[in-house]
């Protein structure tokens, strides 16, 4: 049984902050496949499209006939733990860091037997366990095995902390805390356990519906931020960079306008100012910070959330400037995860589909509500993925995007102007 | 130097007999910047970018870029803002004749009915018992309204924003009227974000004080400070927004020249103590 997590003890000011380490990091090209499968959450193996052989480790050719016609394919993971050990010595850094260790085999009903690292909850082999694949900090598909039904207090395991970013007992900024996610997110965080909450506020003199309401919990500390205002980032940064264990950049400037709908280019640069040019200057005051705490106790920096929009992929035209705000926010938080990795802290971007608010009230149906993009949020800190796609309308442009780009801008440009 | 006016301006300057006063709240990104519905065209907020600090991006020196709508802060409002003055002579901050930049002004104190109700609205009324106590509003004269907004250094209550909108003074129809066509005044000035009132979408024409002065091409100052350091009669403003081609208006300095023995209210040691208070001033950080 698990032990619930205790709040830890105040840090002792006059010892070094440890630096970060992370888990061995090399994959060849092909097991690259299993870190693209995990930052979606999802466990693929390669299967022999010849011999339906489930493969692992990946490899070049399928291990049973030497076909190279290998696909990824998702797996349910379930398997038997058929033996484990406890690791107490090891030369990586990382793990001497954190001894003792557990690991098993695990022979997967699909048939490969694959190591993992176990959860304490894995009951001595042989026993019935869950396979997941997880980001580890080094940013790589690590195997972890759960056990095969969930246990109390499961997401406080030592090992599986260490392969998430779970915001019980950590401090987190929300960026902007009046938009309608931002609220909620507020919300959710400080159910799952969040020590504190920073809600960035922008133009204070505006105060929208239901606002008042988060202002009054306990765990909650409004502070001034707007992301366009360098000065204002930048002294944030200085107050309270140093105790943030994750920062969430709700931040977002939406109009529907495409090139022709709108005269000039103000509305245009105001989005690149909030979704572009806003996520660089947090980047640039607050990561420093988070670099720095990687490894900093139980309640260290672990995650940057950007929630961007599936328009990333592929512009919509009805909300075509938008659309590219969201492609130049993409791209530079791919720049953002580059240099945060070597502090193991994660970049998770979410995309969704149209939220249910009111710069996508023209658009039909289905829209994801504020209050599941929050809790699908929650999700993606305790679990172990870094590109979120929540809601149907994301899975499915998503989809439709990975089977053929091409495709996806042809049916995006003829969807009706609303 | 020959004594004429300007040695004697200089003399009494020095001399600490007229004073100069600062109308002027700080260019600062946290200035409060005019609201409109989310759907239109906005008004940039005063922002600014390091361009180097004595750093690798210029060893020796420090300085800014900084961005802003032309009514951003404490600004002049030029005819060709409103549509009614879009197709008047010399309506732009490049074309107006720079002798309007300098000018008498009269101060209209109506701080203790903006303390008692927001969205008071000066009455022809009010300017007609203000003229029989200070005398007749000279044409080419600035009205300024002194309603003490300006000393509500929170943005909140500054802004003063309900589910309605906002609620600040300002004049209303009748008097914007009587001002420009009776008195011939050079502009309205006012504390608040507007020269109109925080309700005067509802005033009939919406926005009178912008309709009409600028309409018969007269000007606009807003979000000014200070206005409790001077006398309701006898002070000259310099006011002139930068020259933008085909500007609707600027960011600007205002000054108030302000003489030491200037009749009423404006008692000398007060006064001194506010030009003092003046100087140190600062909006929120």
């Amino acid at each position: 049984m698990t032990r619930p997590l205790l709040r830890s003890p105040r840090k002792n000011p006059i010892l070094r902050t440890r630096l970060p380490t992370l888990p061995p990091s090399a994959r060849s090209r092909v097991a690259l496949g299993l870190t693209a499968a995990a930052a979606r959450g999802r466990f693929e193996l390669q299967v022999c499209r010849d011999c339906g052989t489930v493969q692992y480790p990946p490899r070049e050719a399928c291990r049973a006939c030497l076909s190279a016609r290998l696909d990824w394919r998702a797996q349910d993971g379930t398997g038997e733990l058929v033996s484990e050990t406890t690791l107490r010595h090891s030369h990586e850094l990382f793990f001497r860091e954190r001894m003792p260790w557990r690991l098993g085999l695990v022979k997967l009903d699909s048939g490969p037997l694959i190591v993992a690292h176990l959860h304490g909850d894995c009951a001595a082999p042989p026993s019935r366990v869950r396979v997941r694949a997880h980001l580890d900090r080094a940013g790589q598909a690590a195997l972890v095995a759960l056990p095969d039904k969930d246990t109390p207090h499961m997401a406080d395991d030592r090992e599986l902390r260490e392969l998430t970013c779970d915001p019980k007992f950590r401090k987190v900024l929300v960026t902007d805390a009046k938009t309608p996610l931002g609220r909620v997110l507020v919300e959710a965080l400080v159910a799952a356990g969040a020590d504190l909450v920073w809600a960035g506020e922008a133009e204070p003199w505006k105060r929208p519906p239901g606002y008042e309401r988060i202002k009054a919990l306990p765990q909650v500390a409004i502070v001034p931020l707007d992301v366009t205002n360098s000065r204002a980032v930048k002294e944030l940064a200085g107050e309270i960079g140093g105790r943030i264990d994750i920062l969430i950049n709700t931040a977002d400037h939406h109009r529907n306008f495409g090139i022709a709908a709108r005269d000039g280019v103000e509305t245009a640069r105001a989005e690149m100012d909030v979704n572009y040019f806003g996520l660089l200057r947090l980047a640039q005051e607050f990561a420093p910070a988070l670099r720095a705490r990687g490894a900093d106790g139980q309640s260290s920096a672990v995650a940057w959330v950007n929630v961007l929009s599936v328009f990333a992929l592929s512009n919509f035209p009805p909300h075509g400037t938008y659309s590219a705000s969201q492609a130049a926010a993409l791209s530079l938080s791919q720049c953002l995860r580059a240099e945060l990795a070597p502090a193991g802290v994660r970049v998770v971007n979410v995309f969704p589909g149209p939220i249910d608010d009111e710069w996508s009230q023209t658009l039909p149906p289905p829209k994801i509500a504020p209050v599941r993009l929050a809790a699908d949020i929650v999700a993606a800190l305790r679990g172990g993925a870094e590109d979120v796609y929540p809601g149907d309308v994301a899975e499915d442009w998503l989809n439709r995007w990975r089977d053929n780009p091409k495709a996806l801008e042809r049916e995006l440009a003829a969807m009706p102007q609303p | 130097m020959s004594d004429t006016v300007l040695s004697r301006l200089i003399a009494e300057l020095a001399g600490g007999r007229i004073r100069v006063v600062d109308l002027t709240q700080t260019l600062s990104p946290d200035f409060p910047q005019i609201v409109l519905p989310p759907e239109m065209g906005q008004a940039w907020p005063f922002r600014i970018e390091e361009a180097s600090r004595y750093d690798a991006r210029g060893p020796g020196w420090y300085w800014n870029n900084f961005s802003c709508s032309e009514h951003t802060g404490t600004h002049f409002d030029a005819p060709i803002h409103w549509i009614s003055g879009r197709h008047l002579p010399d309506n732009a901050t490049d074309t107006i004749a720079a002798d309007k930049f300098v000018a008498p002004a009269c101060v209209l104190d109506c701080s203790r009915q903006a303390a008692a109700d927001a969205d008071f609205l000066l009455t022809v009324d009010f300017l007609r018992q203000w003229e029989r106590r200070h005398g007749r509003i000279a044409p080419g004269s600035w009205v300024l309204m002194r309603t003490d907004w300006s000393k509500r250094t929170d943005p909140v209550a500054y802004q003063n924003i309900d589910e309605t909108g906002q609620h600040t003074p300002g004049p209303n129809t009748d008097a914007v009227r009587f001002l420009v066509e009776e008195r011939g005044v050079l502009g309205f000035g006012s504390e608040a974000i507007g020269t109109d009132a925080g309700q005067a979408f509802h005033l009939k024409p919406p926005y009178p004080c912008h309709y009409y002065m600028h309409g018969s091409g007269r000007f606009g100052l807003q979000c000014l400070t200070n206005l409790d350091l001077l006398p309701p009669v006898g002070a000259v403003l310099i006011a002139a927004p930068l020259k933008i081609k085909e500007g609707s208006g600027s960011p600007l300095r205002v000054l108030a020249l302000v003489p030491q023995t200037a009749p009423a209210s404006a008692a000398p040691r007060a006064a001194r103590k506010a030009i003092k208070r003046s100087s140190v001033r600062k909006r929120r950080k």
